[in-house]
């Protein structure tokens, strides 16, 4: 936690929770909405995170002239604004933002349509139907229970009347979820586990209206809706955890509706959606902006970002005549692009296919609760027809107690805990994990990655920071060292910004300039400075290719040698060893050059490794390891991983990963080091043996009430203690997964 | 027994009161940004501005 209360004039999150973001602007002109002279924008902004955020997005954005309203949800990150058309450019929204310190990037319209959680609201006024009518109808059951021999019959047949009025409609209504599923699928000619709660429904309804009328002792009409109030809270809860994987998935989408600057043949600039990018189009890329389509540079020669495409670290320079790739970042100066291909036939397209037939592969998984269910159904099933059975002919007990005997069968089985036996247990799990900082996608993702046998590494941004670091920082003068800083800072060089690093915080030099594939140059303290290549600055060098080093000079003084690498994680050898200790094989591929690839294998003493690979062969090693039946959890972190990482078991990227593989990755956990890794696997792995315990328990439990309820020995008192207390169980259990953090990682 | 007349309808009624209630604040909204409604609450922009 933190204690700051000021609201300083810093960019970002006031409170530091979360660093500020540097940004690269989005045009939102394509994306805006106009009715009525009124024009409208919905934005994903990224790294809002308290009060402070709210009011300094908000205000900013009431300040410009024109705007109606801007509200920030905090829970979605999303931002709704409207203003009078044409009072100032949509450019400006996300300027405004971008300059406070946050990411905005624009939802396309269509993908922002199917939003609203219509489906999670109709669930949670179900859910408290219900548990109106439960809690109600207890009240007048546990009368009846209690008065026992002494209520009359006119009380209890008040009692009973009144029950069946809440009961019913209550029923009917909460019940609807389950009812729809179980007609789906007996349409299909498959049973679910909502067949036999919607049949315990209604034949507990029926069986106690039935009775009602018989002027019988014992009605289900607790059970009836006791009954969903608790399938209804599972099913709440699954629902809650698929949302928020979606909504993840949704805020990654969105990322990639961008937008770009289109040169038109008369001269003129105007911002494009990326899909609507012709071939022939002449694009202006300025420093930050990412190609939308790939292409051929056709103006300017820039120092560009391509670690997310091929997981190369260097940053390559381009020129006339170079091709580029959709997803390349632009470093340093303004280039200009003729788009080769649309969007959809991009590599980043070609990427995104990869990823979903990957994903297709990994639908077919069954999860944990839907196996139980597969048995669980015809077994409850071929036991209530038993009873009928055997009460009807062997005992002659006539249909009235047969019938009775085999809905108390149906209901006792009714698998309340087996409901909430995986839900809970998952929302527990990815509560605790989300407080450690790893965002779990989906409930099945915990159940593969508690299956996995070897954990398969990305070398760049995944085992290493991804980002050079200066290496010799001892031969440096801390003087040179900060008057390199000053003219570093004006640059987006990933080596400036190496340096920048180092130095911390201090002034940009103020009247330096950048130097497209040289350096920067400027005054310092009124003799002319450098910091760049080698023979710009003046000086000799060995390595000079390896685009790893720069050098500063200062007027006549002798040049600086700034060298780079690449540097490990800190904790990743102790990661690498804790994964070993629970068994699990490690392995690295890498798209990297092989020197730099064994460099960073020999620290960690992997055996196993790969360099140079290629999407492709990636997936062709996962799909070689899987054919021995090795189940396999990927890490990585680039766009080149992403294919991978929607084909493994299981797989998990960092918080800093394109956003492609953040998408196609089941876990995405944040900080610097590799050590939430570890967290996940052991949290799954005891998610896993929870879930297990409460099936064990669920079926132990219908061991004991079956037998009960076949031999008719069944009340409508022991059916609500059974079921309220065998859910209660299982819910307990699931949170014992919560509290033990402390224990289990070492500081 | 004639308590039973009308403390059930009672008990009825209020349990009724708090479903609409929630069923209420469902519908206005009121569940849509419950993070943000958290936060927002420490914001005093509706107050005037001091100038000390």
């Amino acid at each position: 936690m933190t204690t700051a209360t000021t609201f300083d004039d810093g960019a970002g999150c006031p409170s530091g929770l979360e660093p500020p973001a540097d940004g690269t602007v989005i045009d939102p002109a394509p994306f805006v909405k106009t009715e009525d002279g009124t024009a409208k924008l919905e934005l994903a902004v990224f790294g809002a995170k308290c009060a402070g955020c709210i009011q300094k997005i908000e205000g900013g954005l009431n300040a410009l002239p024109g705007v109606e309203n801007a509200r920030l949800n905090l829970s979605t990150g999303r931002l709704s604004i409207s203003w009078r058309n044409g009072a100032f450019a949509p450019k400006r929204i996300t300027e405004t933002i971008t300059s406070l310190g946050y990411r905005a990037a624009p939802f396309d319209p269509e993908k922002a349509e199917a939003e609203s959680d219509a489906e999670g609201r109709k669930l949670l006024r179900s859910l408290a139907v219900a548990g109106f009518a439960m809690a109600n109808i207890m009240l007048l059951s546990v009368a009846v229970w209690a008065g026992g021999g002494e209520m009359g019959e006119g009380t209890r047949g008040l009692m009973h009347w009144v029950s069946a009025l809440i009961a019913i409609p209550a029923a009917l209504y909460a019940g609807r979820p389950f009812f729809s599923s179980a007609y789906g699928a007996l349409k299909n000619r498959r049973a679910n586990m909502d067949v036999p709660i919607s049949l315990a429904v209604f034949l507990a309804l029926g069986i106690s209206i039935f009775e009602f009328f018989k002027g019988g002792e014992h009605a289900y009409f607790d059970a009836a809706v006791m009954l969903l109030f608790f399938l209804l809270i599972g099913r709440y809860l699954d629902h809650r955890l698929r949302l928020r994987a979606r909504a993840a998935a949704r805020d990654l989408l969105a990322l990639q509706a961008t937008t770009a600057n289109r040169m038109n043949a008369d001269g003129t600039l105007e911002a494009v959606a990326a899909r609507d990018i012709a071939p022939g189009d002449m694009l202006l890329l300025s420093p930050g902006d990412r190609a939308p389509v790939d292409g051929v540079i056709e103006q300017g020669t820039s120092d560009t970002d391509v670690s997310l495409v091929t997981g190369e670290s260097a940053p390559a320079r381009k020129t006339i005549g170079d091709s580029i790739h959709a997803g390349v970042l632009n470093l340093t100066t303004q280039l200009t692009m003729r788009a080769e291909k649309t969007a959809d036939a991009s590599l980043i397209a070609d990427l995104t296919r990869l990823i979903e037939a990957g994903e297709q592969s990994k639908s077919r998984y069954v999860r944990l609760a839907d196996r139980a269910a597969s048995l669980y159904v015809p077994i409850v099933h071929t036991l209530a027809l038993a009873t009928f059975l055997g009460w009807y002919f062997l005992m002659d007990a006539g249909l009235r107690v047969s019938v009775l005997n085999a809905v108390a069968v149906l209901i006792i089985t009714c698998p309340c805990a087996l409901g909430l036996a995986a839900p809970a247990v998952q929302v527990v799990a990815t509560g605790r994990l989300f407080r450690s900082g790893v965002l779990v996608k989906s409930g099945d993702a915990l159940e593969r990655l508690a299956e996995v046998d070897a954990v398969v590494f990305d070398k760049t941004g995944t085992l290493t920071h991804g980002k050079p670091h200066l290496s010799n920082r001892t031969e440096i003068a801390d003087g040179i060292l900060q008057e390199a800083a000053s003219l570093a800072r004006i640059s987006r060089h990933p080596l400036s910004r190496a340096i920048v690093v180092e130095a911390g915080a201090g002034r940009p030099c103020s009247d330096a300039i950048e130097h497209p594939g040289l350096g920067v140059e400027g005054d310092i303290d009124g003799v002319r400075a450098r910091l760049g290549r080698a023979e710009w600055v003046g000086a000799t060098t060995a390595n000079e290719a390896m685009g790893t080093e720069v050098w500063y000079k200062r007027g006549d003084g002798a040049p600086v040698q700034f060298a780079f690498e690449d540097t490990l994680r800190d904790d990743a050898s102790h990661v690498m060893q804790a994964l070993a200790d629970r068994g699990l094989k490690t392995e690295m591929l890498s798209g990297d050059r092989k020197g730099a690839a064994a460099r960073i294998a020999d620290a960690l003493g992997l055996d196993t490794w790969r360099s140079e690979l290629s999407p492709q062969d990636k997936i062709a090693r996962l799909d070689e390891l899987g054919e021995k039946g090795v189940k396999v959890a990927m890490v990585g972190d680039g766009l080149n991983d992403a294919p991978s990482l929607a084909r493994a078991h299981a797989s998990l990227s960092p918080g800093s990963a394109a956003d492609a593989s953040q998408a196609a990755a089941d876990f995405v956990y944040q900080g610097e080091g590799l050590s939430p890794i570890v967290e996940a696997v052991d949290v799954s792995r005891k998610a896993r043996r929870r879930v297990l315990e409460n099936f064990a328990f669920a079926a132990a439990y219908n061991a004991c009430a079956v037998p009960l309820a076949a031999l008719g020995h069944v009340t409508p008192l022991i059916a609500a203690l059974a079921m309220s207390g065998s859910s209660m169980i299982v819910t307990l259990n699931a949170l014992r997964l919560a509290g033990r953090k402390k224990e289990n990682t070492p500081a | 027994m004639t308590a039973l007349a009308f403390l059930i309808p009672i008990a009825l009624l209020l349990g009724g009161a708090g479903l609409a209630a929630f069923l209420w604040a469902l519908k206005s909204g009121q569940y849509e940004d419950p993070e943000g409604a958290a936060e927002r609450i420490l914001l005093d922009d509706d107050l005037e501005e001091d100038d000390d």
